[in-house]
């Protein structure tokens, strides 16, 4: 039995992280479990994209403890198990490959970087693009794409591994409404059907405001709201958070 | 079996022009293959630095009495090595660690000769190339060199375009990053070392990145860019060195020529409207 059978599959406990002296996260403490669809939100400062890294392995905490699957992000020997969506990069549009290249890559952490695709390799790609609804323009190249057409690759590409963690970062900025409606149906067939743990850090959650589990606000590195998005949404406020100043909603949770 | 009784056509019915055909050849198909990952590194200059240190290296290979190729390698690959390290550490910007390279290079290279007293043909030969020179220790050496580039990439290509797509998420999957980023760094130190007697360390940056800008205009998938842009280098290779024994031409300089007309000849047809509809050509398109 997996850890994930009986505990979170992500643990973030007291942490506390600090850049140049100056405190950027402190005592973040948060918790999601199986098939939970959890929203990550704040103002820009707030630390979200700092707790992102930390929480994936990529920063070392200063304080606290982070655990995927029972273990240190950095010890997860099965790397398929985490599904992560970076912000797309400006070079990634530039590059010469197909949105089938890019989907194939995210094989890579199932079945080793140095051997080539296989069969099982194909169709998982091939139902990683179905399932974000690029069948038909697998062949084409990610720069031809609209924003919300390369956005959805790049799901399909961490879906390709069949992730028990899917951790998505600012999804959804900018892109169309059908991107959108596909991006919200994506991640709730993850969640639902597939019992995949959603971790998404987002300013916008407008397309996902009705199935989120859980919403963990944060504000100058502190959570000053983890629960129910109707805890929210009961002081008449909006999950459809855009700009990059603190919402006014966000003032009196402080 | 001497080469020279190979029954080849003109121009390369000559031993010295058939060592030169496998020189450019080798250099030509594995050069484009380093500079695409290196391109979309935004890290295309690279090679230049890095050639500017294997100069270094030539310099004091003059000064040991040692076989330049070597000293040259040792001081490429070390090169390589540092700067990716400083990269990646963020210690410095990676233009800045560049061009303390570039300089330190080449001062260094240009102290070293003086020592040694050889500021000569022999010299100049490593700085701008003399692939008609070529003589069989150095073909087999550039063929060793170029079977190891292509090795290397044909079973780390996949990674390598994974981390040039998204370096944090390709950690994130747990591709060994630092480990690639750094064999890709001291592949492309052999390749300049492997291109030093062919055109020279002051122009195989050229063969590196010239080609990869024509074929990407071309090939849809990444990996028929790697494929195209070898191929370009390959032709480029070939008709430079007929050119320059046609017109009696210096061949590195007309090599990169070659692969420069290429370039310019895609970026203008690519352009084309009919044809520019028909193209993979990178298109900007709202979010």
């Amino acid at each position: 039995m997996t850890p994930t059978a009986t505990g979170p599959v992500v643990d973030v406990a007291g942490v506390a992280f600090e850049y140049h002296r100056s405190p950027v996260l402190d005592g973040v403490t948060f918790r999601v479990g199986p098939g939970e669809l959890v929203a990550l939100t704040g103002p820009n400062g707030s630390g979200k994209t700092t707790l992102l890294r930390v929480v994936l392995g990529l920063l070392p905490q200063s304080q606290g403890s982070v655990r995927l699957f029972g273990d240190p992000p950095q010890h997860v020997r099965e790397r398929g198990r985490i599904g992560y969506v970076p912000q797309i990069r400006a070079s990634a549009e530039l590059l010469p490959a197909t949105v089938r290249d890019v989907v194939t890559s995210g094989r890579l952490a199932r079945r080793g970087w140095w051997r080539p695709a296989g069969t099982a390799d194909r169709r998982a790609v091939d139902d990683a693009l179905h399932l974000v609804g690029l069948d038909d323009l697998a062949d084409r190249r990610l720069a031809t794409l609209s924003g919300g057409q390369q956005q959805r690759a790049f799901i399909a590409k961490a879906l390709a591994t069949d992730p028990e963690l899917l951790i998505l970062d600012e999804p959804t900025t900018g892109i169309d409404a059908e991107s959108q409606r596909r991006f919200r149906d994506t991640l709730v067939t993850a969640a639902r059907q597939h019992d995949t743990a959603v971790l998404l850090v987002s300013h916008d959650l407008g397309a996902v405001a009705d199935d989120l589990d859980r919403v963990v606000l944060l504000r100058h590195g502190h959570v000053v709201f983890d629960g129910p998005p109707v805890g929210l949404t009961a002081s008449g406020v909006s999950l459809g958070v855009h700009g990059t100043d603190l919402p006014v909603w966000l003032e009196g949770l402080g | 079996m001497s080469l020279a009784a190979l029954p080849l056509p003109w121009p390369f019915e000559r031993e010295f022009m058939q060592l030169a055909l496998v020189s450019g050849l080798v250099v030509g198909v594995s050069a484009p293959l380093i500079g695409t990952f290196m391109v979309h590194k935004r890290l295309s200059l690279m090679g230049d630095g890095i050639g500017h240190v294997a100069f270094a290296g030539v310099a004091a290979g003059l000064l040991a009495g040692v076989w330049p190729i070597w000293t040259a390698l040792a001081s490429a690959v070390v090169g390589a090595v540092t700067i990716e390290w400083l990269r990646s550490r963020g210690r410095a910007a990676g233009d800045l660690a560049l061009a303390v390279l570039f300089y330190s290079g080449i001062a260094g290279g240009v102290v070293l000769t003086g020592l040694a007293g050889s500021l000569d043909a022999g010299t100049l030969t490593y700085l701008f190339g003399s692939i008609l020179t070529v003589d069989r220790p150095d073909a087999v050496t550039v063929t060793v060199l170029g079977a190891v580039i292509v090795a290397c990439v044909a079973v780390s290509w996949r990674a390598l375009f994974s981390i040039v797509l998204d370096e944090e998420a390709a950690r994130v999957s747990g591709l060994p990053v630092d480990a690639l980023n750094l064999g890709l760094a001291a592949l492309t130190a052999v390749t300049v070392v492997a291109g030093m007697r062919i055109v020279g360390v002051l122009l195989v940056a050229a063969l590196m990145v010239l080609p990869v800008g024509a074929a990407q205009r071309f090939a849809r998938s990444f990996g028929a860019t790697l494929v195209l842009a070898s191929v370009i280098g390959a032709t480029s290779a070939i008709a430079g060195l007929v050119i320059a024994r046609q017109w009696a031409l210096a061949p590195g300089g007309t090599i990169v020529l070659v692969a420069a007309a290429v370039f310019a000849v895609a970026a203008i047809v690519s352009q084309v409207p009919w044809l520019a509809r028909r193209l993979p050509r990178p298109a900007r398109s709202p979010r």
